[in-house]
């Protein structure tokens, strides 16, 4: 009864405060959206090179293209794509369309690719006939954003349930309401489990926008079930929101929670595999394995590129789940330094 | 007389400072008992202890024979904080609702608590506003309602009066003696010399020492001066 009552009020708090609401699903679209603008850009107009194609195939390609298609021998094309100057050559080798791509920019290679897909599927009526994709440089068929769009989720969901669930729990303590709960016969458990719930709620609403949000409108790579990715973003949320509000325990205002960000937040991103760590020192390895975002990360991309379920994952599920008991029963603990009992 | 309260050898330090120095004070079943003192005495620090939200270095306090702090003495004590501990984006109504909702009143009780605190306070045409656009003085008189709806049996208030306009503070005051008669203990922190004079005990703090307790008469007559102001200055200067 008590953490209900904690729950709803919560609730209706948080409904009366629409900033902070929009603060938790519209930031994270918002700057998701930017880094899609900027690396999955449509826009580029690739330069290709073709030789010896069939005449309506070559037609029908430069339909697609904005750029007059060049002609080159496949040696003038490696010379061309070392001095930068076309996107991909394409050629004909075995009666089948031979794409080679420049392979640098992940944006380029998808340009490129989209434009002679849609120009090829309106010859070939059965699509038995594929080009074969070679790279000159790199061989990679996912575009970045593809690579790192299931670390970004789930990094902006805990970012901003971090910032928001930390700052309400220390607000709390500074309005002096965290003082007069505690004069009442309310449980420590009781305190810390309404808040999780209260903010659980919310948590689940922003991980269903965000996560339908990069899937159906910026269309990131998804071959994985939506909902069960849906489950690691929520796992993932209610880490960030047991670790915010253990460590608001130890912030005096607004301001020292801001500084948990490069402490706490930024080093996650770096070391959660957005960046390849078999390159880093070992003792930069071992760092990221104290690190929840590591295994949300992880998670999500098993799920989102590699097409796993929950099952395939439950290393990673449990351990994130593990975080989230060990903060919360922290929680309670820190709770200690207000009322002994 | 039966005592509610009991404080014994209460001694206590934030960091080197000494706030608390061998408190022994007893409060009587159904008094209105008044701590004063210039601030940074430290009353706040004696209340907190009072209720249990802050333990003491050294000492024991006892509330109905029962050893602070405890759960179940928490249902039974009021708390009234210096800082108007109320949730800015919920109205008056819905605050009073989420602590009487704490303090385990059922549905009913909790209608008719609500409805009673804040005619007490006088808040009843303001109980759907929020709490954002209240007034500090309105702020205040929230706090003291959400501090009564669970009828304890000891009351705590922090500076429960200040910012509150002299009318509204004698109306205070006469529902806080209506509920002593009901049999109510209440323990007042005031800086407020004119107010220390409705309690029916007095105990004065200063630098975390008691340097005097009993009635606002007798502590008048034992020093032979007509205020309790010239009484506090010199209880003060003997010690010191």
């Amino acid at each position: 009864m008590n953490v209900g009552a904690v729950v709803t009020r919560i609730v209706k708090q948080f409904l009366r405060d629409k900033r902070s609401l929009a603060l938790l699903v519209i930031a994270p679209i918002l700057v998701l959206t930017l880094i899609w603008l900027v690396l999955d850009g449509n826009d580029y107009e690739p330069k290709i090179a073709v030789n010896n194609l069939p005449a309506p195939m070559e037609e029908s390609l430069q339909a697609e293209l904005e750029k007059d298609i060049v002609y080159m021998t496949e040696e003038e094309a490696v010379d061309a794509f070392q001095d930068g100057e076309i996107d991909a050559f394409i050629s004909i080798a075995d009666r089948k369309p031979n794409i080679l791509l420049e392979g640098s920019d992940a944006s380029v290679n998808g340009a490129v690719l989209q434009s002679v897909q849609t120009a090829f599927s309106s010859l070939y009526e059965d699509m038995s006939v594929q080009p074969t994709i070679n790279y000159y440089y790199g061989s990679n068929d996912l575009n970045l954003f593809d690579q790192v769009g299931s670390v970004l989720i789930g990094f902006f969901v805990f970012f901003f349930v971090f910032i928001i669930g930390g700052i309400s729990f220390l607000r709390e303590r500074t309005q002096g309401t965290m003082e007069k709960l505690l004069s009442t016969p309310i449980k420590r458990w009781e305190v810390v489990t309404g808040y999780l719930l209260g903010f659980g709620l919310f948590t689940v609403i922003q991980s269903l926008l965000i996560v339908a949000y990069s899937v159906y409108v910026l269309d990131v790579w998804m071959v994985g079930d939506f909902w069960q990715l849906l489950v690691v973003t929520f796992l993932l949320a209610i880490t960030a929101l047991t670790l915010a509000t253990l460590l608001s325990a130890f912030a005096n205002n607004e301001f020292q929670i801001m500084q948990f960000i490069p402490l706490v937040i930024v080093p996650q991103v770096f070391f959660s595999g957005m960046f390849n760590l078999e390159t880093l020192a070992v003792w930069l390895q071992v760092l990221s394995k104290f690190m929840p975002l590591t295994y949300g990360a992880d998670a999500m991309q098993q799920i989102m590129i590699k097409g796993k379920d929950l099952w395939d994952i439950w290393p990673d599920l449990l351990i994130i789940i593990g975080f989230a008991v060990l903060f919360f029963v922290l929680n309670i603990v820190a709770l200690k330094k207000h009322r002994k009992l | 007389m039966s005592t509610m309260v009991e404080m014994k050898a209460i001694s206590h330090s934030f960091g080197k400072e000494k706030v608390l120095k061998d408190i022994q004070l007893s409060v009587n079943k159904g008094e209105i008992f008044g701590l004063l003192g210039p601030s940074g005495a430290g009353k706040t620090t004696l209340v907190k202890m009072i209720v249990g939200i802050l333990e003491s270095n050294q000492g024991e306090i006892f509330i109905d024979n029962e050893r602070v702090p405890s759960l179940d003495l928490l249902k039974a004590i009021g708390y009234m904080a210096q800082s108007d501990a109320l949730y800015h984006e919920l109205s008056a109504k819905e605050n009073l609702n989420f602590f009487a909702t704490i303090y385990g009143l059922q549905k009913v009780e909790r209608k008719k608590a609500i409805e009673k605190v804040l005619e007490i306070v006088d808040l009843t045409d303001h109980m759907n506003k929020v709490v954002r656009n209240f007034s500090g003085g309105m702020k205040r008189r929230l706090s003291l309602a959400a501090s009564l709806m669970h009828h304890p049996k000891l009351l705590i208030l922090d500076e429960p009066t200040v910012g509150i306009d002299p009318v509204l503070r004698q109306s205070i005051w006469d529902e806080l003696k209506k509920l002593k008669n009901n049999g109510m203990t209440i323990i007042i922190t005031t800086h407020v010399m004119d107010e220390a004079e409705k309690c029916d005990r007095l105990a004065l703090l200063r630098d975390g020492n008691i340097i005097a307790c009993d009635s606002p008469e007798s502590l008048k007559e034992k020093q032979g001066v007509s205020t309790i102001e010239e009484a506090f200055l010199a209880f003060g200067g003997r010690k010191g």
